[in-house]
């Protein structure tokens, strides 16, 4: 053997190696994720109907057609649907395709997937990793072929990304498909990937680049409008990778940070873009808003509606954009508009008006139902005079007379809206209770019996439906009293935990003028003080353009900079603060930041007390009891932070002066519990004694109206006092 | 009878998902699919094998509902076992009672005469079936002559075979048709000609290559957007040694008036001699019309269609995907839906064919010479039988 070796050149080696392992890929068929949720609670992502075709035959199909041979299907959360689903489907008697199942009951990640998958030891070369709601149509030789050429030069190239052009709107910093504003830094020349940013953890759009990144590579390209495909090429390597860092859950923020920043292993990631392809993932109600139209817009082309790429019925492309499956009963009065799809069996009443949306199979559409941009899946009723705009309906809801779903609703399996009932907007209807106990540290999946964090009536009841079904009869009892009209049957779930200003971003619907008009102006706002500043890309010191210039005798210059300075001082604290990291680590911090602006240590201070206080005032509470005990806890947490750093009586003073201003300015909460607070701070010794009573001295010929905060500590300056005259 | 479903699973999925593309080689393909399903058939009576074909005819259509050429060779193969049955029958056993269950337009016992008879009715009078008979008779005589098989057996073996033989020719045809259509070139291409083109055809490279031997001209080549296959032909010209010149599709109307001739490929070719071929062709014949320049269409005779363009089966026009057209990276913003309504802001359509009707063609030069467009429904009788016209 080894003689044969050494006689044969490399390239045939290679060439060997290439017929000899078919092409892998691994689909997680579980995103592990909730944002599909209350939905994703009764059915897997996966075989939600995207254009009444489950999602996993679009990426299934899309793999075949790009010449993968071998799929392991990994399957979580209602992993027996998927089974179940994939057994009928076809899927498994296509020649040259070969589809295994992996079944996990308790992963919970990403990672754990794939650790799992690493153990079974199935894959045995390079492989695609994508997750079940991908669609694409790209073209995989090329990347894969790319991919293998690096690996032959360079061991460490573990991984190739496919991203694409994609301009994120610039008034709200998130993409089309809804997902945030992504930054990336790639190398022009090797396309290696350097820094990976994804907006949402960065606020006000500031990232930093280690000053390394620049040393080491002569060129650096910085895109904001790349968009990740979620599309992976990766080596072996990968999987004995999650296995060897066993923290590694997600696949982005986890995985490819850690070996972005983490440079010992010296593995490195490169991307591949794509530009005529078309490639994307379902990640929210957003993306799957955008992708439909997409595909019905045949971006996708061949996986669209009329072409037969799975099991399907026959769908014909008529004028204007308007697919219709056979079997359709249509009055003759009713209109539907361009850019729809019908599937089979459909009834549609007189003078229905049906514009922009997707209609499943089966579906009973009354008179004078109003339909725009909604999403209606299969067996739904729909009664006369009904309004929907922007909606997503499930398998078998109905919805009685003159109802009215407002933009961006989602009604769950089997939801009934009673007559005349207005559904409010962005609100999610199940069957199901939301589930009260939601660990928002962890991202679990889906509802699943197996996994302990959903209540288990509700996961019962969910097997249960899934059984077909809780037993009608009963059920109606329970609606009775409902909260969705007469005869209503379904539960409002209240906004989950992003909070309701931000349902927008990620609903059906278009995003609402006024929301955009809101961004818009404060982007204005932002600019102009990036126009005063006169630097477009500032904020992190190593990259500050003008650090060494002579900014002191400008008076306009230093105020910016105390501005900047803040900013920065604030966003350090609240991501120690978000990271727990070390209070000793932040003092280090806190001090190379000072000396780079050149800032006092009472600066400093002053610049660290507001986002604390904040911090405090975040943390939910109802009353100045449950504020102080917040303040309480955030102080005893950072207080070695002022100790070090507001040593001199100076910086105290500033500190308690800042304090004031706060209370009158911005977070006036802290107005009424003033004096407790300034206690408090005086027990950790944060606040000396002297500090207090200078203040008080200095504040004793002001006006009134500045002594409001003096006034109402008076007793506790009094006490100081006396304590002070006893001592002596 | 797994073997054959298999197969025919296969090409499905590779015509469903666009992977065989053009009709000479989805014709080819076809036939040869058609071939082994036959051979691999247990039994060899005709209605079992019009049945098998006609079934997985169907299944073929249904993949690609564009690809014409698909349709074309199922029937034309379904009009080869009914001659062979036909002729079969004649020469079979006359006193075969089972013969009635076989064929299905004579009685059990058949004169020579009727034979002919039968000819006739399958193969509708024209000038072609003329100038065939002689051979054909002699042929059938010949075939009487072998007339050994004493069983039924032995007689549906003999139609099997006869079949898979005709089936052979017809693939045979299929891939020599350049070469006939070629053959025709010279009678048409004068010296220093300019001929205008569109788009890339593999029976026009071949027809001009022909032409080239002889003669000296000049080729335009229209660029044939939004695929550019144009480009692609021009470079294949330029490479055999033409005199080539690219021109942009929105030029063919300026460029026309120097033309002699113009020259295309066509998709299909329908029963009423109008035309299916690649979009921006319809422009190019309203041209060359105006300016009173022939208008030839270089097309097999797989290309036939026996259907009208009016009949709802036949589906004109396919839509592909936009990024033919824009890139969707660069025109991602237009992509957003309008704050007050869903629509998008920008549509792209993009249609893979045009239709030209008959009155703008002057000419078809098939591999069985050139004709008029109001002759092709008369081809179409000699190639098809009208019962397959809807499969």
């Amino acid at each position: 053997m080894g003689a044969q070796k050494k006689g044969s050149s490399r390239v045939s080696e290679d060439a060997e190696e290439l017929a000899r392992n078919p092409l892998q890929a691994i689909l997680l068929a579980d995103s592990f994720a909730t944002k599909f949720r209350p939905i994703t609670l009764e059915r897997p992502k996966v075989l939600l109907p995207l254009v009444n075709v489950p999602m996993i035959d679009y990426t299934l199909a899309w793999l075949e057609s790009a010449g993968v041979e071998e799929v392991f299907i990994f399957c979580c959360a209602h992993s027996r649907q998927v089974m179940d689903y994939l057994e009928s489907s076809g899927w498994h008697k296509q020649p040259n395709f070969t589809v295994a199942m992996i079944e996990s009951n308790n992963s919970i990640s990403a990672g754990d997937a794939l650790r799992l998958i690493y153990e079974r030891n199935v894959i045995h070369g390079d492989f695609v990793l994508v997750s079940g709601d991908t669609v694409s149509n790209m073209s995989l030789t090329h990347a894969v072929k790319e991919h293998k050429e690096r690996r032959k030069k360079d061991n460490n190239a573990v991984m190739t990304m496919v991203i694409k052009k994609s301009k994120p709107s610039p008034v709200i910093h998130q993409s089309r498909l809804g997902t945030d504003e992504l930054f990336m830094a790639i190398d022009p020349d090797t396309n290696q990937l350097l820094c990976y940013e994804e907006r949402g953890e960065h606020p006000r759009g500031a990232i930093s680049l280690e000053n390394s990144l620049l040393a080491d590579n002569p060129s650096i390209s910085l895109h904001n409008d790349k968009q990740d495909c979620y599309i992976d090429i990766c080596s072996q390597e990968v999987l004995s990778l999650f296995t060897d860092n066993f923290d590694y859950q997600h696949l982005r923020r986890h995985f490819v940070k850690g070996l972005l920043v983490d440079d010992i292993m010296g593995y490195k990631i490169f991307t591949h873009e794509i530009h005529s392809s078309y490639a994307a993932r379902i990640d929210n109600y957003r993306s799957y808003d955008t992708i439909s139209k997409d595909i019905i817009q045949r971006w996708t082309y061949p996986f669209v509606p009329d072409v037969r790429f799975s099991a399907n019925c026959t769908t014909k492309l008529e004028r204007e954009g308007m697919y219709k499956a056979p079997e359709i009963q249509q009055s003759r009065s009713a209109h539907i508009g361009p850019f729809t799809v019908i599937g089979k069996g459909t009834r549609i009443g007189d003078d229905s008006r049906i514009t922009h949306s997707v209609i499943g199979e089966g579906c009973t559409i009354g008179s004078n139902v109003s339909i725009v941009g909604s999403y209606i899946w299969n067996n739904v009723t729909i009664e006369d005079g009904c309004e929907l705009r922007h909606a997503i309906v499930c398998d078998g809801v109905i919805i009685k007379a003159a109802a009215t779903l407002e933009p961006g609703v989602v009604l769950s399996f089997k939801v009934v809206i009673g007559r005349e009932f207005v559904v409010p907007a962005y609100s999610k209807v199940s069957l199901f209770q939301q589930p009260t106990a939601q660990d928002s540290d962890e991202e679990l999946e889906y509802a699943d019996s197996s996994s302990g964090a959903i209540d288990p009536s509700i996961a019962d009841a969910g097997n249960k439906l899934n059984g077909d079904i809780v037993s009608e009869s009963s059920q109606m009892q329970d609606w009775s009293t409902s909260q969705l009209g007469p005869g209503g049957a379904g539960f409002i779930w209240s906004a989950c935990d992003g909070g309701c200003e931000e349902e927008w971003r990620h609903s059906v619907a278009p995003i609402p003028t006024d929301k955009l008009a809101k961004a818009l102006l404060a982007i204005e706002e932002d600019l102009e003080i990036v126009k005063v500043s006169d630097s477009a890309l500032t904020p992190s010191g190593e990259l500050e353009p003008g650090s060494d210039d002579d900014d002191s005798d400008n008076m306009d210059d230093s105020n910016v900079d105390t501005v900047d300075f803040e900013k920065e001082a604030e966003a350090t604290f609240l991501r120690a603060a978000q990271d727990n990291i070390a209070v000793d680590d932040l003092i280090l911090e806190m001090n190379s930041l000072r000396l780079s602006y050149n800032k006092s240590a009472g600066d400093c201070t002053g610049a660290l007390f507001y986002p604390m206080m904040k911090l405090a005032l975040e943390s939910p509470h109802n009353t100045a009891v449950e504020l102080q005990k917040n303040v309480a806890s955030v102080v005893s947490k950072w207080h070695k932070l002022f100790e070090v750093l507001a040593k001199e009586v100076d910086d105290q003073i500033e500190l308690i002066m800042k304090f004031e201003e706060m209370c009158l300015e911005s977070t006036k909460e802290f107005a009424p519990i003033f004096s407790q607070i300034l206690y408090l701070l005086y027990e950790r010794e944060i606040i000396g004694e002297e500090a207090i009573l200078r203040w008080d001295d200095e504040r004793k010929d002001a006006d009134e109206s500045d002594r409001v905060f003096v006034k109402q500590s008076e007793k506790f300056i009094q006490w100081l006092r006396e304590a002070d005259e006893e001592e002596d | 009878m797994p073997g054959p479903q298999l197969l025919v699973d296969e090409f499905v999925s590779q015509l469903r998902k666009r992977k065989v593309e053009g009709s000479q080689a989805t014709a080819q393909l076809t036939a040869e699919l058609l071939r082994t399903v036959i051979s691999q058939l247990r039994a060899a009576e005709a209605p079992v094998l019009i049945e098998t074909v006609r079934k997985f005819g169907r299944e073929l259509i249904a993949a690609n509902p564009f690809e014409l050429s698909v349709g074309n060779i199922v029937r034309r193969v379904l009009r080869i076992i009914r001659e062979e049955d036909a002729s079969g029958v004649t020469y079979g056993l006359p006193s075969d009672g089972d013969n009635q269950e076989t064929a299905d337009c004579t009685d059990g016992q058949v004169s020579s005469a009727d034979v002919l008879a039968t000819r006739r009715l399958l193969r509708s009078p024209s000038l072609h079936g003329l100038l065939d008979r002689v051979p054909n008779a002699h042929a059938d005589d010949m075939g009487g002559k072998r007339k050994a098989p004493a069983d039924k057996n032995a007689k549906a073996w003999m139609l099997k075979h006869n079949v898979m033989e005709a089936i052979n020719e017809l693939v045979e045809e299929i891939s020599g048709c350049h070469q006939q259509i070629a053959e025709q070139a010279l009678e048409l291409i004068h010296h220093n000609e300019v001929i205008l083109t569109f788009g890339k055809s593999k029976s026009v490279m071949e027809f001009l290559c022909a032409a080239k031997k002889k003669r000296s001209f000049r080729v335009y080549v229209a660029e044939g957007a939004p695929k550019y296959q144009g480009h692609c032909f021009a470079k294949d010209l330029s490479a055999e040694g033409f005199r080539t010149t690219l021109i942009t599709d929105s030029a063919v109307f300026a460029m026309i008036s120097r033309v002699n001739m113009v020259v295309v490929g066509a998709h299909t070719v329908m029963a009423n001699g109008g035309i299916i071929g690649p979009v921006g062709l319809n422009m190019l014949a309203l041209a060359a019309k105006q300016h009173g320049v022939p208008f030839v269409v270089v097309a097999a005779t797989h290309k036939l269609c026996p259907l009208y363009p009016e009949n709802p089966v036949v589906r004109l026009n396919e839509l592909k995907s936009p990024s033919d057209l824009l890139q969707f990276g660069e025109f991602s913003e237009c992509m957003e839906l309008a704050p007050d309504s869903s629509a998008c802001v920008l549509n792209v359509v993009n249609p893979a064919f045009d239709y030209v009707p008959p009155q703008l063609i002057n000419l078809f030069i098939t591999d069985i010479g050139g004709h008029n467009p109001s002759f092709m429904y008369r081809l179409i009788a000699d190639y098809y039988s009208a019962d397959d016209f809807i499969l």
